[in-house]
């Protein structure tokens, strides 16, 4: 909907910015008169939600560094002490550390929404696959926050995943372990980690906030995609951005925001481990080293692999695979509203996720109703590579979709939909 | 840590007379107590607070760091409830090591530690100058800071309740306690190095309460649950005042919303 500019300078002042740095123009255009799809559903409103999470991250993330000490020996004290004597710090840590659930939570809900509606398909590829950019991003600060309280997973969490590297000496001799070395800046996980994952922590949310600009962007230029999925063809199918969707959105917000508050002040500690309430400690390793859950469905896919080189070849691959998504739907209809097959694989899909998510958190030889999950989990991780590479390209070719309707304003208005709405 | 290697002589031994299952020394689950801050509204009880406090420094601190509590937590609303002067009496009765003098020492002629009183600004210091002293005194064992216990631990206060009072039963045939170990079928593995902590009448609680074994975990539980958690009522009640807000602005957007959209349908 990249059209014609229909911002008028008003006063005198507007007018002299305008000429000289249209920033008023371009708010204007891509917040108040937008043309938005009028079908958007609640699964539209997650998009908000996540810039809001990425700034809820950032604003109590700053406050949090003003008071963390990035040292090995002083930075689990320096956390304990934001919890007991910084005022209100432990409210900054829990919104911290409960908001980056919050966060994954949003963006596992927008990319499934994604998946469904076929929002990657075109001319929206470039969103999808900065999208997926923004995603791994996440997945990295994420992980060096996770390091950053110094506690029992953290360091082990952080052995574990950095030593996924030295996996590479099985193609290049020492290579892996130079590669390990490097990262750690040392020869294990120790204060030179910490230093660099608090760098990095810091550094990674602005670019995410850079890339965010640039899927938002790229989101205006084609417009949004709609439960329908099909292309907007009159003014008819729209409503101006505001306030139809800023006031849907604030309201979808606020009951987000509700829910983050149930956790934050109720159950803080719902999505932590206990174990990472104690300092780190190389010399005692524990039982079960746990991810974060929102990791989980790709550490199953990990541990499943029995040997490390191609479990690491699989877990970069169930990643690298997303960015193909756009090219492996042979459908040309978007919606799996209409898709009466695709839909029932999207949702043993979503199963499977959540299944590989539940492995993950089990110890590895764990076994539910007499079968080991290890192999639960290498079926789940079957079905994810199958689902994109193997279903996706069949199904968009054989399935008959279903007929779509003619319009979006017929969709919603119903036949009679000749009267304009506004 | 799930499974006990029993020694290949006892394994055999048993292998005559019943069929060789490994036993799961796997930890009980938690035992089932009633906390006063159990619950979205629940708050620490004072009495509790006090009495548990009271059996955390006879008995616990003998072995047990506290390290992240400092005495002016103490009268810190949300609390014990002690007054800043009772705070400061109690701080003054602790030695804290003190900092190189004048003349760089830290120990006197004799050859003993230098230490002055306590004041509100210090934490509770360690029984044991480091970890090789507590082992050293304690079998080898190192008994873990309590400061953070509650929140280290599945199963919380429940958790410690259930340590302290799950001592004293007869281990299930088969498992072998090991030496300088102790039966807590709480504990993973089941081999605790902690001797049983408490017996009945071990404090005597100024407020009249009887000082069973039972009484007093719950009462050192519920401490301990404070001193890893000294802002849960104000989280609380934040929280408490954050959501009615939040729900009323719910439904003020709402009814914006339909009001916005209705000239749309």
């Amino acid at each position: 909907m990249s059209g014609q500019s229909t911002y008028t300078p008003k006063s005198g002042l507007e007018k002299w910015i305008d000429q000289r740095l249209p920033l008023p123009r371009l708010m204007h255009d891509t917040m108040t008169t937008f043309p938005t799809p009028r079908n958007l559903n609640i699964w539209y409103t997650f998009g908000g939600i996540l810039t809001f999470c990425l700034g809820v991250q950032i604003v109590s993330g700053i406050v949090l560094a003003m008071h963390y000490v990035p040292n090995a020996s002083m930075a689990f004290d320096s956390v304990e002490s934001i919890m007991r004597d910084v005022n209100y710090g432990w409210l900054m840590r829990y919104i911290h550390s409960t908001g980056a659930s919050m966060f994954f939570l949003a963006v596992y809900i927008h990319m499934f929404r994604g998946l469904y509606y076929g929002s990657y398909k075109a001319p929206r590829e470039l969103i999808w696959i900065i999208g997926v950019l923004i995603y791994v991003l996440m997945m990295a600060t994420a992980f060096f926050g996770y390091v950053l309280p110094w506690g029992q997973m953290s360091f082990w969490g952080a052995t574990v995943i950095t030593s996924l590297f030295s996996s590479i000496d099985q193609i290049v001799p020492h290579l892996g372990t130079a590669i390990t070395t490097w990262l750690w800046g040392d020869f294990a996980v120790g204060d030179a980690t910490l230093n660099r994952f608090f760098s990095l922590h810091y550094l990674l949310p602005f670019i995410i906030a850079g890339v965010v600009g640039l899927h938002i962007w790229a989101l205006h230029v084609p417009g949004n995609n709609n439960p329908l999925g099909i292309d907007v063809k009159s003014p008819q199918d729209t409503v101006p951005f505001h306030p139809y969707y800023t006031v849907k959105d604030a309201f979808y917000l606020c009951c987000f925001v509700a829910l983050f508050a149930v956790f934050v002040f109720y159950a803080p500690n719902f999505f932590g481990n206990p174990d990472n309430y104690q300092q780190a400690n190389p010399l005692v390793t524990p039982p079960d080293i746990v991810p974060e859950w929102y990791l989980l469905p790709f550490y199953a896919m990990l541990r499943s692999i029995p040997q490390k080189l191609i479990g690491v070849l699989v877990l970069v691959g169930s990643l690298v695979t997303l960015v193909f998504i756009p090219w492996l739907d042979t459908s040309r209809v978007r919606s799996c509203r209409f898709r009466p097959l695709m839909k029932q694989f999207f949702w043993a899909f979503a199963v499977d996720a959540v299944l590989l998510g539940y492995c993950g958190a089990q110890s590895v030889d764990a076994v539910a109703f007499g079968i080991p999950l290890v192999w639960v989990a290498r079926l789940g991780t079957i079905y994810y590579f199958a689902y994109f590479w193997v279903i996706m390209p069949i199904v968009g070719l054989i399935e008959t979709p279903k007929k779509l309707p003619a319009s979006i304003a017929q969709s919603v208005l119903g036949e009679s939909a000749a009267a304009p709405a506004e | 840590m799930m499974r006990i290697a029993l020694p290949l002589g006892l394994a055999l031994g048993l292998l005559a007379a019943v069929p060789a299952v490994a036993l799961d020394t796997t930890k009980l689950p938690v035992k089932d107590v009633d906390f006063s801050f159990d619950g979205p509204f629940g708050t620490y009880d004072q009495g509790a607070l006090q009495r548990g406090f009271q059996v955390y420094k006879e008995v616990c601190s003998a072995c047990h760091n506290l390290d992240h509590v400092a005495f002016h937590n103490l009268d810190e609303p949300g609390g014990l409830g002690f007054t800043e002067a009772q705070a400061k009496a109690i701080a003054a009765g602790y030695k804290i090591p003190v900092d190189p003098n004048d003349k760089g020492d830290i120990f006197d002629d004799k050859g003993v530690r230098l230490t002055r009183a306590g004041t509100l600004a210090d934490k509770f210091p360690p029984p044991f100058a480091n970890e090789e002293a507590a082992r050293a005194n304690n079998d080898g064992n190192l008994p873990p800071d309590l400061s953070m216990i509650v929140k280290a631990r599945d199963g919380g206060a429940h958790y410690v309740y259930s340590i302290i009072t799950g001592f004293k039963m007869t281990p299930p045939k088969g498992f072998t306690v090991t030496t300088g170990k102790y039966y807590n079928p709480y504990f993973e593995g089941w081999n605790i190095g902690m001797p049983p902590p408490l017996t009945d009448d071990m404090v005597t609680y100024s407020d009249g309460t009887k000082a069973t074994v039972a009484q007093e975990a719950h009462d050192v539980a519920t401490f301990l649950a404070w001193a890893s958690d000294p802002k849960m009522e104000e989280r609380k009640r934040m929280g408490f005042g954050a959501l009615v807000f939040l729900i009323v602005l719910a439904g003020l957007l709402f009814f914006s919303y339909r009001r916005v959209w209705a000239d749309l349908h």
